[in-house]
Parts: structure tokens; sequence; C-alpha cells
């Protein structure tokens, strides 16, 4: 398949595309701006939410190094989630693209 | 090939031997520099054969930048973490929990959540559009000659930055530990990374990383496992032993100052578990968190990884791995750093080095068995042998994301209008290493001394302004083009690097003088002072900039009693010298009364360790007026800082991102739109993507 034989434009056009076009820019935009909003109540909550941070909840550990735990957390969450989705979702309907282009349904 | 393996064989037996011959002093023991020395080479002879083993596989340029696109997704996760967990942030982070607790901890975050950004933005479109440099992606759909130009210049600004930085830092680590020159050190670093990258290309790089990632994952659960298993893997009865321990009790107290007064010892323990006594601007630390969080996803030598695997989903594993490493390693920093705080102590760490960037290694002398135990040793010669192998590992990984900027980009894409023969292609990609690699050598022994801390801060901050708005607007916006790039990436990273050069970063001879006169000639007495409110800043613009007519924002203090006069340096040694001559007079007559005698000699012990750090302080204090002597503003000519942040984020990446829009919303680029079909059906398809080559 060389690069002249695609027409990158049909593909654009393409409905499945546009079905896995939007499906990812909603998910993607979803968990980039739920991960970067938890990231940045850290510093914020260490800077003015002092009180908070400092109450005691298990021993020693206090709300603020649970907090900071919990973002670790929250980050392979996204990791997982993102993946799971990307492996059984995304790939399938990409590969469904490909094949079609592959096999003559879009031109 | 077969000469040029005897010759860098050759190199690195004269590399270990010189530096056997010229180490005195350090942090290690003389008697046990030769275990030191064996478990270095042991690494070095590791790294070696991995790099004649690659060596006989790289022969094309694929080969070489991309390490034949063969790779899988786990091993390119564990060398993003290797390529990530530098000596910054492997001794760095360490050392800032051992010194400030919590702060430390919360500042390790955002370099894991950094991965979020390439996971879900860059990786895989990367891989599926790249080939291998930033600069191919940005040409994709944009000139390619004045984009690749660009892309290499910002490629090579932030590699020379943060290699400077581990360069540096490297020296200064390895005189500490073993007593090896700075020079020979760094001459030492550069041989073998170059030997390396020009051997042995992206796979011998990428398996440089892997071993030095397990290596110190290794090393580091069992360092971990030592420090909480006497307290059966409970984290509130390991934390409760860390806050209940003196040192980290004295720590605090010295950290608060006058507040301390009014605190209980429990208060002070708990109060290592608190924020803010390391990180103390909330709107620098948020400039910070904006620039990693951006920044990672803009490093070359980071980015770069992404092409050597075969397609995306392996780049997508790629970087799921390295985030459950490279988290997994700060969870353990959090007990590596409060475990040295514990057993070492906040006070000999910073001791050593003010930093405290030998947390680590001394806390693994210290649970192997002390100062003179011979497995005391062996741990503190494995950790110090590891952060060798780090310095190495990372700095070898931008040489070559520098030279393939310069080889492919510059040479082959620009110079000969990508008509190179393949052959002439790698020829020029080993003789840039080689050229790369000899100025960072250079570079690296002329930043002897120098102020290079916010080099890390800054290669991120360029990255974040400059790399990251144009890979991400030329994949997500259709608009993009040429002309947003150029302004984007330009004024995005000399925005970032001329509001560094006005910063708190730099050197204020006039600062530097007064801290050094204090210690010199003292501090006269202070009378009591009451207690004084915050105060804000007269408006946003002044929290940031040093503006005339500026009410500039103070934390409030606590009221504090009065203090004496403090002794200057000369004054406290001729007192204490005459304590201790006072303390052996009286140890002589003790002779025949042992318990006496154990505590006069202690006593005189303790006199011994004080004097030892006056003079420490005095000669640093007389450095430090010496390099100023004669100055009086910084090399901006400023006398103090204009702009009063650390990190130049919050300004300079909105503007990054702003110029790339405006320049592409004001021009018009045929090429730029044509394309746009084509990348972002590629980007999300992977048709047509650089496929693995075939052995």
């Amino acid at each position: 398949m060389s690069n002249q034989s695609v027409n990158w434009a049909a593909i654009d056009a393409n409905p499945k595309f546009q079905v896995l076009h939007r499906k990812k820019t909603t998910f993607l935009w979803g968990l980039m701006i739920f991960s970067t909003v938890y990231y940045f109540l850290l510093p914020i909550g260490a800077a003015y939410f002092q009180d908070l941070f400092k109450i005691k909840v298990w021993g020693a550990v206090n709300v603020g190094l649970l907090f900071a735990l919990s973002e670790f957390v929250v980050a392979w969450g996204i990791a997982f989630i993102y993946s799971r989705k990307a492996n059984t979702e995304f790939d399938a309907m990409a590969q469904e693209i490909i094949n079609d282009v592959n096999n003559g349904s879009i031109k | 090939m077969n000469r040029n393996h005897i010759n860098f064989f050759l190199a690195a037996i004269a590399i270990l031997g010189s530096g056997a011959a010229y180490a005195a002093g350090g942090a290690v023991a003389d008697e046990f520099k030769w275990m030191t020395f064996a478990v270095f080479g042991v690494i070095i002879a590791i790294t070696m054969a991995i790099t004649f083993w690659a060596a006989r596989s790289t022969h094309t340029t694929s080969e070489f930048y991309a390490a034949g696109r063969s790779v899988s997704g786990i091993q390119n996760g564990w060398a993003i973490a290797g390529d990530y967990l530098s000596a910054a942030s492997f001794l760095g982070i360490a050392g800032l929990i051992s010194l400030y607790g919590y702060d430390g901890f919360m500042y390790s975050v955002g370099w894991l959540v950094a991965y979020i950004t390439v996971l879900l933005m860059i990786a895989e479109p990367c891989r599926n559009i790249g080939k291998y440099t930033m600069g191919d992606i940005l040409a994709f759909r944009n000139d390619p000659k004045k984009t690749k130009t660009v892309a290499a210049m910002s490629t090579i600004t932030v590699s020379t930055f943060y290699l400077t930085a581990q360069m540096v830092g490297g020296g200064v680590l390895i005189k500490t530990l073993i007593g090896i020159d700075y020079e020979i050190s760094i001459i030492g670093v550069g041989i073998l990374m170059l030997a390396y990258v020009v051997f042995g290309g992206m796979k011998a790089t990428t398996w440089v990383q892997i071993t030095k990632a397990v290596l110190l994952v290794t090393a580091s659960l069992l360092l971990v496992f030592m420090v909480w298993s006497p307290y059966g893997f409970s984290l509130p009865a390991y934390l409760q032993a860390v806050i209940g321990d003196a040192d980290v009790q004295k720590q605090v107290a010295k950290l608060l100052g006058d507040q301390a007064l009014s605190m209980t010892p429990e208060e002070l323990g708990q109060r290592f578990l608190e924020p803010g006594l390391f990180l103390k601007n909330p709107i620098d630390q948020i400039s910070l968190g904006m620039a990693l969080v951006l920044g990672t996803a803009g490093m070359p030598h980071i980015l770069m990884r992404f092409f050597t695997v075969p397609t995306a989903q392996a780049a997508r594993t790629s970087v799921i791995w390295a985030m459950g490493i490279i988290g997994g390693f700060y969870v353990l920093t959090l007990f590596l750093g409060t475990g040295a705080a514990m057993l070492v102590g906040s006070a000999k760490i910073a001791g050593v080095d003010a930093g405290g960037n030998m947390a680590a290694p001394l806390l693994a002398q210290y649970l192997g068995g002390g100062e003179n135990s011979i497995l005391g040793n062996f741990f503190l010669a494995f950790v110090a042998a590891v952060a060798f192998a780090t310095i190495v590992a990372v700095v070898a990984g931008l040489v070559l994301a520098s030279a393939s900027a310069m080889a492919h980009d510059i040479y082959v894409g620009v110079i000969r209008g990508d008509h190179a023969t393949p052959r002439e292609q790698v020829v020029a990609a080993r003789v840039s290493s080689i050229i790369v690699g000899v100025i960072a050598i250079i570079v690296g022994i002329m930043a002897k001394g120098q102020n290079v801390a916010h080099l890390v801060a800054l290669a991120f901050a360029v990255a974040a302004s400059s790399n990251l708005p144009a890979v991400f607007l030329t994949l997500y916006w259709k608009k993009c083009n040429t002309t947003g790039i150029i302004a984007g990436m330009v004024i995005g990273s000399l925005t970032a690097i001329g509001l560094v050069m006005v910063s708190p970063n730099m050197t204020y001879p006039k600062a530097v003088m007064a801290s050094a006169k204090k210690v010199l000639e003292g501090e006269p007495a202070q009378p009591a002072k009451d207690a004084v409110p915050a105060v804000k800043a007269s408006s946003f613009a002044c929290e940031l900039f040093a503006l005339d007519g500026c009410v500039k924002s103070e934390p409030a203090k606590v009221a504090s009693p009065e203090k004496p006069a403090k002794l200057g340096a000369a004054e406290k040694l001729a007192t204490l010298n005459g304590k201790l001559q006072a303390e052996e007079a009286a140890l002589a007559l003790l002779a025949a009364d042992p318990v006496g005698l154990k505590a006069a000699q202690d006593a005189v012990a303790g006199i011994k360790k004080d004097i030892a750090a006056t003079e420490k302080a005095k000669t640093k204090a007389e450095e430090d007026m010496k390099k100023v002597e004669g100055q009086t503003t910084s090399i901006m000519g400023l006398e103090k800082p204009f702009f009063l942040l650390k990190n130049p984020g919050l300004i300079s990446i909105p503007l990054g991102f702003l110029m790339v829009i405006l320049g592409s919303l004001f021009t018009r680029d045929k090429r730029s739109e044509e394309m746009w079909d084509e990348l972002y059906v590629r980007q999300n398809t992977g048709i047509n993507a650089e496929a693995a080559s075939v052995h």
C-alpha cells in the first residue's frame, strides 16, 4: 500500500472514522481534565487548606498524606481505564477502518 | 568493529584506573574504596557487554536512532522509567523528603502525573506519524525545512540544559561519594556514554537504561524492606516511629525557627508530615506543576523512546509500565527519605550535601551496618554505582536526542534536503554524537562550581513552553501551521529562558555576600519582636514581578524572643578550641574514673564535630565571598530578582500556546491544511506508520 493509493479525505469523511474520532475526543479530554484538576488540588490544598491536610485519620497518617498517596492511585487508575478502553474499543474500531481501506470499501 | 571494541574496553579500564589513583576523601573510607571500584567495575562491564552485543545489530539509521523499532512495550516502559529516574529524581527526591518530609513527597507527585499527558495525548499519535525525531512530527504537515530547524534548535537547547545539570550533578556526586576528582568523573561519564551511543546507538542506550532501572528498583525495594520490616509493614506504626525520632524533631525545629519555641516534641514530629516546610509559594508550585505535567511530554529524549517500539499499542503499553514503575518508585522514596531522616539524621545528611542528595546512599550504608562495616560500605558502593550508571545512561539518552536533531533534522533534512544515502546518514549520526558528547564534556567541566540547580526546571519549562504547544497543536488542531509553530516555539522558549535569567534562581552577589558575612562576622544581638500578620501582594502582577509601587506578599511571622549576638566563625573556632583544650586536660586527670572518662571522651568528640562543622561553614563562606568579589549585580545586571517565581511555566506555557494559535490564525499555509486529513487519519489508525525493521 503506497502513500498515493490512500484517499485520506475519504477515510476522514467515513462515518466509522467520525464515530471513532468523536468517542476518542470526548473520552480523552474527560480523563485529561479530571486528572489535571485532581493534580492541582494537591498544591492548592497544601497551601490554602492546611487545617484540613493536618487532620489525623490513621495514627500519624493525616489527610494530606492520604491525598498525596491518592494521587498515585488516581494516576494508575486513569492509566488502567484508558488502556482497557483503548485495547477493547478504540483498537477494534481502528482495525475495522483499516480493513475497510484494505478491502476497498473506503476509496 | 573489533578494534573499536578493544578501544573502548581500554578506555573503561583507564577510567577505573585513573579514578582509583585520584580518589581521596569522600563518604567511603579509604580502606573500603577497592570495593566501590569493584562494584563500579562490574556495572561498567555489564553495560559494555550490552554495548558490544547491541553494536552487532546497529548498522542502519532506523537501528541507530530507533533500535530497529523492535523494542517491546514492557522493555520500553522500563527504559522510559530509566530515562526519567535521573539522579535528580532518584537522589534528589529522597533527599528532599529526608530534609523536609511531606513537601518532598508532594513534589514527587507531579513527576508521575506528567505521564498522563504523555499517555493520553502524545505517545500513540507520535508513534503513528513520527520517524526518528520531534522534527519529523512537526514537519509532517508544515514546511519541513523551517520546522525541522526550529525543532532541532529547541531539542538541542532542552537537552543541553538537562545534560549540563546531570553532568555537574554527577561530577559532584561522585566526588562526594568516593572522592574522585570532578574533572575526571566528567570525562569518565562522557567517554562511557559516548561508547554506548556511538557503537550501540539506541539499542545499547535502551538496554543500559533497562539494566539500570532494574538495579535501581531492586536496590530501593531491598532498602525499603529493611527500613519497614521492623514495624511489621504497618504504615501508622512506621510513621509513628519517624515522628517520634529526636533527630526528625530537631530538624523540624531548625526549619521552623521561632515558631518551634511554643511547640511540644510530638507536635514538631507530626509537623514533618504536614505541608509547608519547603514549598512556601503555592503560585510557584503551580507554575512548576504546569512545567512538569506539560514538559515531560515535550522532552525530546522521552519522545524519541516512542519510535523504538513496533506499534502504537506497544507505545501505550510502554507508558503504562513506565507509570507503574515510576509511581511505585516514588512511593518507595517516601520510605527511603523518612527512613534516612530517622536513622541517619537530617543534620548528618545535610552536612555531607546541603541539598540532601546523599540521603539514599547514606541510608544504604547505615542499613548495611554503618560506616565501619564491610556490608555497609558494600551497600553504599552499590547505591553509588547505580547512581553513576543512572547519570551515564540519562546523559547517553540526551546525547542521542541532540545528535538525532543535528544529524537527522539539520544535516539530512535541511542541508541535504532528504537526499542523503543510508550510509551517509549513519555516519552523520555517529559524527554528531561525538560532537555533542565532546561539547557535553567541555560544558560539564566549564560549569564546575556553577549554580546549575535551576537547569532541570528550565529544561522542563522550555519543553513545556516550546515543544509541547507545537507538537500538541499540530496533532490536534486543523488550523495549526508553520508560522504558528515557529512563533510559538521561538517565543515560548525565549520567554522561559528570559524569565529564569531574572528569577531568584540566579546568583545575586549582594545576597551571597550578606549571608557569607553573617557566617564570618557573626550577627548582632536582636531585640524581641512582635508577631506580624501575613501581607498580601497588592495585585496578582505583584506576586510575579518586582514592579515599582508593589507591595510584596509576606508570610505571617510569630513573635520572636530576644536573641543574643552570634559569634563570627573565627571567634567561634577560638572558643571551641579553648573548650577542647580544657576538656582534653580534664581527660588526662580522669584516667581512673571509667564513667567520667566516657562522658569526657564524648564531650571531646562533640566539640571536635562542632569544630569541623564550623570550619566547613567558614571555608564555604570564604569561597562564596571570593566568587562574588567585586560584583554587585547578577549576570543580567540586577541586584535582586525581577521575576519572583523560580519556575517560569505559569507565564511562558500559556504564551507558547497563544503564539502558535495567533501565528496560525493570521497566516495561511496550503500544505498544513491539505495534509491535515492524512495526519489525523494516520495518527488515529496507524495506517502507513513506520514499520519495524526485520532482522
